[in-house]
């Protein structure tokens, strides 16, 4: 049986962690290879790295941790940000990334979709959606796809930009709700499971996790195939382990790892 | 012992080469573990891995593309008999023919089409990608010391088409995903994996160590 995918998300800014990982002694809790290997040895079901680095220059020292972090961990590598060409994702892959995930690209210029997934497969790209809630109260529930961190609107409804992206080739969407993203008050279950419900590919919950009936809802009621959190992994509120047993009781197929 | 993963231009062996050096570590196994796209590494390897991700008939124009390669992978793996394993989309053009957009012909090792999977459950997702068990269907070297079945452990997949075999005898696993999806073929000194070993963590490593010390 296909179990539910628990993805840790660690965000990386000039190769370094952004706020460290918090928990397992780590040595250098701002090593995102390091912090990899711990998420690796605790039975992650895939990794997340999102690049944050400003300039593209300093790009040459993402591919050096994902060539790293693929020379030591055989699970599997979904690296985003900042992904604009098909050079970029050429280079991501062979550094040893699995999977690419593109946000704003894919909002600027649809047909980079179709380019990079009849290029490298529809397996290897991820869009990212980020989306906020733009309907009123007692209006019918809409989301709309921002960019730049949240604070530019692009007009594009979200549910119609998945169908779209997906018909392109994208082969699995990373939903983040721009309105729970660090509010640490659970996914926006309404916004993923709208957005599983219209697409035939696995859906990634991501956005607003505090505890672990969070996890549980993303899949439950969100309909997502794999939940994505951060915060309450790195700082050490909650291991992997403990994550999936506790989705485990709620009667959710997750991977067991000794 | 040679090992040679065929090189391309199908995706990042980088991982792949990682994980046969860590299984031949640990297996005790030494000779030279080569990324190549050079036909005469590869005709001349002990063990032959191809691996390829993407669509069948990109893979099959990507491996024609380099003069002499699908020759030599023939003679190593036919002619002379070494070890062979494909994987993923390296497994699915062992068949007959993919069926993938178009329609386009494979070694035909492994009598059978390449087809989209589709779920008995229609709200199953596209791909198949994640983390699922092996339900063995006859014994075979590849699988020595895994835990299948229900409770098992777990391999990772990502693909959308699969490999439908005319004889079950070349089927040695299957996953479930709405119905029965071929996970490990096999025969004579040919085997593919649908799955990815080189990302299947402890039952990955594992199968390359088996592979690694399969004498067919």
């Amino acid at each position: 049986m296909l179990k539910v995918r628990i993805i840790p998300c660690l965000d990386v800014k000039d190769g370094r962690v952004v706020k460290g990982v918090k928990f397992l002694d780590l040595r250098d809790a701002g090593d995102p290879v390091e912090a990899a290997r711990a998420y690796d040895a605790a039975g992650a079901d895939e990794l997340c790295f999102l690049d944050i680095t400003a300039s593209h220059e300093d790009r040459g020292i993402l591919l050096d941790v994902v060539s790293r972090t693929a020379a030591e961990c055989f699970m599997p590598l979904t690296v985003g940000g900042g992904v604009r060409s098909v050079a970029d994702i050429r280079r991501l892959l062979l550094a040893g990334a699995d999977k690419v995930s593109i946000n704003t690209a894919a909002v600027n210029d649809r047909g980079f979709v179709r380019e990079a997934a009849a290029k490298f497969g529809d397996q290897c790209i991820v869009v990212a959606i980020d989306a906020k809630r733009v309907s009123g109260e007692g209006e019918p529930d809409r989301w709309e796809i921002f960019t730049h961190g949240g604070r530019k609107p692009t007009g594009l409804d979200a549910i119609a930009f998945a169908r779209e992206v997906v018909s392109l080739g994208a082969g699995e969407l990373l939903v983040t709700s721009m309105d729970r993203d660090g509010t640490r008050s659970g996914y926006d279950l309404a916004l993923v499971r709208a957005i599983s419900d219209a697409v035939p590919v696995p859906v990634v919950a991501s956005g607003g996790v505090g505890n672990l009936d969070d996890l549980v809802a993303g899949v439950r009621e969100g309909r997502a195939s794999a939940v994505l959190a951060a915060s309450i992994f790195h700082f050490g509120e909650h291991t992997i382990g403990a994550a999936k047993r506790h989705m485990a009781a709620a009667g959710i197929p997750v991977r067991i790892t000794p | 012992m040679s090992v040679a993963i065929v090189d391309y231009g199908s995706g990042n062996l980088n991982s792949a080469a990682k994980a046969f050096e860590r299984a031949a570590r640990e297996a005790g196994a030494t000779g030279p573990i080569t990324v190549t796209s050079d036909p005469d590494l590869v005709r001349r390897a002990d063990r032959i891995v191809l691996p390829g991700v993407g669509a069948f008939a990109d893979c099959r124009r990507g491996l024609d593309a380099v003069a002499g390669m699908t020759d030599a992978i023939r003679e190593g793996a036919i002619d002379r008999g070494r070890p062979f394993l494909g994987i993923c989309v390296g497994m699915q053009l062992m068949a007959t023919r993919g069926l993938e957009h178009e329609t386009t012909a494979g070694f035909d090792w492994i009598r059978g089409d390449v087809r989209a999977v589709q779920p008995s459950d229609p709200s199953l997702k596209i791909p198949h990608m994640g983390w699922n068990t092996l339900h063995p269907q006859q014994d075979h070297a590849l699988l020595d010391g895994l835990e299948l079945g229900p409770d098992g452990q777990h391999a990772y997949f990502v693909h959308s088409y699969a490999l439908q075999a005319e004889d079950m005898d070349d089927v040695v696993a299957c996953a479930s995903y709405g119905g029965a999806v071929t996970a490990l073929v096999a025969r004579d000194n040919l085997a593919g994996t649908q799955f990815h070993p080189e990302k299947s963590q402890a039952l990955g490593l594992r199968l390359i160590t088996n592979f690694l010390h399969w004498s067919p």
